[in-house]
């Protein structure tokens, strides 16, 4: 399914009824995807470390639909939201959670490690802000050819204590490379609150190193889709890359394995009352855009898309041991 | 032919290369307006301007990074290093990203891209600033790893090196930059990996060396020769991913005899791999146990004896010769 691109409309510009239904349709299938992912972690089907991206989803949808079809996103291990909202085939993603051989790393990468070169969806990647200064090295490659591609870099609000987060904002700025970096604040790193991790706020670290930065509400599919309008258009037009902190939350903990000793269930149920499908729901119907027939149609395509993903998941074959040596180095002409 | 230093052919193979390749960029601390810490890239900005020549912060884990993220964005850069002191701050990029995502992605994604440094002790340097880690690298499955000893080697390699899709770790002893050698002018003049050069020929002992230590392998050869009428055989692996083991097991066939010789510590180091496989490949062959000439397991220290009496020598390499007769 082809992603729909907003790109080219002002920002500030009203999305119409189909974009918005897709919207919503993307989020209600990460969290029926995410369900069922946990679900099969649970049966033994999934191993490994699974993250789940369950409240997360109008980071994702609003982001990554800002992105035109050159457009690069790289993101960190809690990334089947960003695959899906890219348009990665949910059936290869859930093939990939299986190990299996039709997956979209052909089993070898999992959960934290999804690769889908042709949508432009250059990975998940489990090493907390590693992909930073890639993001910046592929600005600088679209620089340099001129391709006049936007990188759209997701990660979490761990990343910035990180070295190398500081390093990528700096050479970024330095060498004005389109890079547009999107922190999903989920307000914990695995178990300690931002604010115990992190002396100042997360924007002022971009602004230091004169990036311009926001903050939006993660919650609200619609602001994060507007904020990072303004941002890609920011740096599609050569002014250098753009910083966006959507403050957001997840529901689940931060792996499967987490016993979630460092918050209370309270505080899950509050930001659950502030739930951003069910906010795009009341949008969508205060506006005329949705009724029960229509709500109950999309449901039963997300259903009917998850379902067919974990049959096509069960039925691909594990990669041939035969081929457990493959792609160590690509062939070079010559040697 | 042209005579010259190891440091100039290493600038010919970057120039050739980049006028060959516009996708070609070099970034890396001081590699611009300076030269290089080492005047291994000294004119090049001048030649291909700031846009290909990039003086970049001291950062070696956002510019290895973002070498990286190039290379994965169509481009073939080359970062160096300054010196392999410092790579150890982009270690996790060079294990866990270049090295990594070719495999993981299922071949969709691929790193081409150099990475030059400069390695070695001996210059009283001390020991945050005087390891030769080649063996370190050689390590990882997924990286390339070429150490030159000459310059026409360093040309061919370094040429080979951009015309290869994966990453390739380039390390430079610092004692080999001065080295002088011909070296072939044909922009064509490559080096393939994964072929050791026999530099002298024998049929008493195999010496085996890489990168600054084949110096010490050829003097004790000579002084073998002279003092001892013995007859050794010198092998310049080149490279250590790939490695040329096919030359090594013959030469020890025929002389029956290995030693190893490298700068790198004797505890887990590169000679324990090489004479694993001499073992495992050769051992009906061998007429005594596989000898390693190697540094002393100790950080090198700053004063000269201490640091010489750490270092392997000629005179360690011949003593391990004539404990093995
Ligand atoms: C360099 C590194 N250190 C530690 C870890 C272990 N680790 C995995 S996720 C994580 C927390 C990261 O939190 P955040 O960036 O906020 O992302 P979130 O999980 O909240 O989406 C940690 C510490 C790691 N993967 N990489
Ligand atoms: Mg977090």
């Amino acid at each position: 399914m082809k992603s729909p691109t907003t790109a080219g409309a002002k920002p500030e510009q009203e999305l119409g009824a189909e974009q918005l239904g897709m919207f919503l349709y993307q989020m209600m299938l990460m969290r029926r995807f995410e369900e069922k992912a946990g679900e099969m972690y649970t049966r033994g089907k999934v191993r490994g470390f699974l993250h789940l991206y369950t409240g997360q989803e109008a980071c994702a949808v609003g982001a990554i639909n800002a992105l035109e079809e050159q457009d690069k996103v790289v993101t960190h291990y809690r990334d089947h939201g960003h695959a899906l909202a890219r348009g990665v085939d949910p059936n290869r993603i859930m093939a990939e959670l299986f190990g299996r051989q039709d997956g979209v790393s052909g089993g070898r990468g999992g959960s934290m490690h999804l690769y889908d070169v042709e949508k432009g969806f250059l990975g998940g990647y489990a090493i907390v802000t590693a992909h930073l200064p890639l993001a910046v090295g592929l600005g600088l490659a679209s620089q340099m050819k001129k391709q006049n591609a936007v990188i759209m870099c997701v990660f979490g609000d761990g990343s910035v204590g990180e070295g190398e987060f500081h390093e990528a904002l700096n050479l970024s700025v330095l060498w004005k490379t389109p890079v547009v970096f999107f922190c999903e604040n989920n307000l914990y790193g695995m178990g300690v609150p931002f604010h115990e991790s992190l002396s100042t706020e997360i924007p002022k670290l971009a602004a230091a190193y004169n990036m311009p930065a926001v903050s939006v509400d993660g919650m609200d599919v619609l602001a994060v889709h507007r904020a990072t309008r303004i941002a890609v258009d920011h740096c599609r037009a050569g002014n250098g890359p753009y910083f966006v902190e959507a403050m957001t939350y997840r529901y689940r903990g931060h792996s499967m394995a987490d016993p979630e000793l460092y918050r209370l269930k309270d505080e899950i149920e509050q930001y659950r009352k502030r739930d951003a499908i069910e906010k795009l729901k009341a949008y969508m119907a205060e506006r005329g855009d949705l009724d029960e027939a229509k709500l109950a149609e999309l449901g039963e395509r997300v259903e009917h898309v998850v379902e067919q993903a974990v049959d096509f998941a069960e039925q691909s074959p594990n990669p041939p041991i035969s081929t457990l040596m493959d792609h160590l180095y690509k062939e070079t002409a010559g040697g | 032919m042209a005579e010259m230093r190891m440091r100039d052919a290493l600038r010919e193979a970057m120039r050739e290369e980049m006028l060959r390749d516009p996708d070609i960029f070099l970034m890396g601390e001081d590699i611009g307006a300076y030269g290089g810490s080492y005047a291994v890239t000294k004119g090049l900005l001048e030649e291909f301007g700031e846009e290909r020549v990039r003086d970049t912060p001291i950062a070696e884990s956002g510019i290895v990074g973002a070498g990286i993220g190039a290379a994965m964005g169509g481009m073939h850069p080359m970062v160096e290093m300054m010196t392999i002191n410092f790579s150890f701050l982009a270690l996790d990029q060079i294990v866990n990203s270049a090295a990594k995502l070719h495999h993981m992605s299922n071949g969709q994604i691929s790193v081409p891209l150099v990475i030059r440094m400069a390695s070695g002790g001996g210059s009283q340097l001390a020991a945050t600033h005087s390891h030769s880690l080649e063996g370190l690298y050689a390590h990882f499955p997924g990286l390339k790893v070429v150490c030159p000893s000459n310059p026409a080697d360093a040309k061919g390699l370094l040429k080979r090196a951009f015309r290869d899709q994966n990453t390739v770790i380039f390390i430079e002893h610092t004692a080999n930059y001065s080295v002088k050698g011909e070296v072939p002018d044909d922009p064509d003049f490559l080096v393939e990996f994964g072929q050791a050069n026999i530099l002298r020929e024998g049929s008493d002992v195999t010496i085996v060396g890489y990168s600054g230590s084949v110096h010490q392998a050829m003097r004790a050869a000579t002084m073998l020769q002279e003092q001892e009428d013995l007859s050794a055989e010198v092998i310049d692996l080149r490279t250590l991913r790939p490695l040329d083991m096919e030359t090594v097991i013959n030469s020890v066939k025929k002389t029956n005899r290995c030693v190893i010789v490298e700068d790198d510590w004797k505890f887990g180091g590169f000679a324990g791999e090489l004479s694993a496989q001499v073992m495992e490949q050769a051992f009906d062959y061998l007429d005594a146990p596989v000898a390693r000439v190697s540094c002393k397991d100790v950080p090198l220290p700053y004063n000269r004896n201490l640091e010489f009496a750490a270092l392997p020598s000629e005179e360690d390499v011949v003593e391990a010769v004539l404990a093995m007769l």
